[in-house]
């Protein structure tokens, strides 16, 4: 007989959660190998529900449908189809996958999506999304302030800027093995710091509750609700902090016509088109033209970022 | 070298059916919510699109009768007009449905956005070519006149296809090859048959 036992402790005190979770993919992964050989797309993930609680900021407008959300996208490193990314984004491998955090910043490091799923609290945000081509939707997204999640980056004083930029992986992502590339890759974004560390601006891992589709910009991608769609960059790899405005890719496509700032703005046009009104997707064939709001209605949330400030020639 | 019967064996009457045959598919899957999240827009341009197709198909007839020996002539004011109806319902649904009749957006559109400006100055232009597309017409503008009129098909199918690259974002495929396709048998008609007549010398 021992003259002392040791204390067992159960399994689920000695495997941290997200290694089990890991397992659990490795395990869904092996699954889905086996029906790729069979013939079949493999899914990783996806229509994983994830565990959140109610965000601030919520519209309590209807959301669009998964369907809608998922079926209607432009993401162009999968084709300028708006059911291209839907058709083609399956391909993209969202595991293991890291953002580098870097520029300046005192604690340089990375963000493993693993960690952001499994050590923060997950928002549902139910925000309004107007794209710059004069459409709008409301997406339930699931996602974490970016704020919280840079923050122990230790941000240095002289930063103005965040820089982020998306995958490049061409044989994943067929836009960017074309021979004529529709943009330049990778594609990159900006905020300025205020804008990055404001409480509307979050890192969407999910939406209506469930992992990120990756034609939805998988595993995590940036959302700024009041401003064009553009901005709120996709599947993320790196995020720079600078003491100069970043590139922003459809400004530098054409300057002219999207400016870097891209705030919502009903009395800037397009230099193409009006931007004073939308339509709102999921009415179907006869849904009304509803007016678009100043900031996309984030105003009272965001207008004094930008006091003092000419929006018509800042636009 | 004979021209095949094949390409004549159809009446013209033929072509409105078959070339309405999309818009009718198209209609039918937007009333029936078929055509995705947003079926205005698939329906919008879908019907542009097709619009440009017969109005490419009009125009490749000379260059297909010219060089490939392709008699499609007797069916050419069918494809003028079957792209004229689709304009038109291109047009009615830009109108209608798009701008829900609001006027005030809708002048403001014409006259400040140039592809919108672009787009309703083809369509101006093929209106007195679709209501001469008639015997009638042409007794009564005289073969000259008519066909000098009719010419004014060159520049209005031009500004549909640079109506389609003004509205898209960045520089797609689709667009680059229709105004392409445009430009080329614009360009063949400048080839004079005089080469014919040398190589038969």
């Amino acid at each position: 007989m021992p003259a002392y036992r040791f204390p067992v402790p159960p399994a689920s005190e000695i495997t941290p959660k997200h290694a089990i979770l890991n397992r659990r993919a490795f395990m869904a992964g092996a699954a889905g190998l086996a029906v790729a050989a069979a013939g079949a797309p493999v899914r990783a993930q996806a229509g994983e529900m994830l565990k959140t609680v109610a965000g601030p900021f919520s519209t309590d407008e209807t959301p669009n449908s998964l369907d809608d959300i998922s079926g209607y996208c432009n993401f162009y490193e999968f084709g300028t189809g708006k059911g291209d990314p839907a058709k083609y984004a399956d391909k993209l491998t969202t595991r293991p996958w890291t953002i580098e955090v870097g520029g300046m910043v005192n604690n340089p490091g990375a963000i493993d999506i693993e960690d952001l799923l499994t050590q923060y609290t997950l928002e549902d945000r139910i925000y309004r999304l107007r794209c710059v081509e004069a459409w709008s939707m409301v997406v339930p997204w699931v996602g974490i302030p970016l704020s919280s999640v840079l923050e122990k980056f230790d941000v240095q004083g002289s930063a103005k800027y965040v820089a982020f930029e998306t995958l490049v992986r061409p044989e994943e992502m067929r836009g960017q093995s074309s021979t004529f590339p529709i943009l330049p890759w990778p594609y990159v974004e900006g905020l300025r710091l205020d804008e990055a560390m404001h409480p509307l601006t979050i890192l969407a891992v999910g939406l209506h509750g469930e992992v990120l589709p990756n034609q939805n910009g998988a595993p995590v991608r940036l959302v700024v609700p009041w401003k064009y769609g553009f901005k709120s960059i996709k599947s993320i790899v790196s995020i720079k902090f600078t003491e100069e405005e970043p590139p922003a890719t459809w400004n530098l496509q054409n300057p002219r016509e999207y400016g870097f700032y891209s705030n919502v703005n009903p009395t800037v046009d397009h230099p193409r088109w009006s931007q004073a009104s939308e339509r709102r997707i999921g009415g179907g064939l006869f849904s009304s033209r509803i007016e678009t709001q100043m900031f996309n209605g984030y105003g009272e949330q965001v207008a004094s970022l930008y006091d003092g400030m000419d929006l018509k020639k800042y636009f | 070298m004979a021209q095949s019967k094949l390409w004549t064996a159809a009446p013209e009457w033929a072509v409105y059916p078959l070339g309405l045959l999309p818009a009718v598919d198209l209609f039918v899957r937007a009333f029936s919510n078929a055509l995705g999240a947003d079926p205005l827009r698939v329906l919008e341009n879908g019907l542009g699109e097709w619009a440009l197709r017969f109005l490419i198909l009009g125009l490749a007839v000379t260059p297909l009768l010219r060089f490939g020996r392709i008699n499609l002539v007797k069916y050419r004011r069918a494809f003028g007009l079957v792209a004229f109806i689709y304009v038109v319902l291109h047009l009615s649904v830009y109108l209608a449905l798009d701008k829900q009749f609001f006027w005030s957006e809708i002048g403001k559109d014409i006259i400040k956005r140039p592809y919108i400006t672009i787009g309703m100055a083809a369509f101006l232009m093929l209106v007195p070519l679709a209501a001469t597309s008639n015997r009638f017409s042409i007794r009564k503008l005289g073969s000259m006149g008519w066909r000098k009129l009719h010419r004014l098909v060159y520049p209005a199918v031009l500004a549909g296809a640079l109506h389609y690259l003004l509205l898209v974002k960045a520089w797609p495929p689709e667009p680059i090859i229709y105004l392409a396709i445009v430009v080329a048998l614009l360009a063949v008609r400048r080839i004079k048959p005089a080469r014919r007549a040398r190589q038969a010398a």
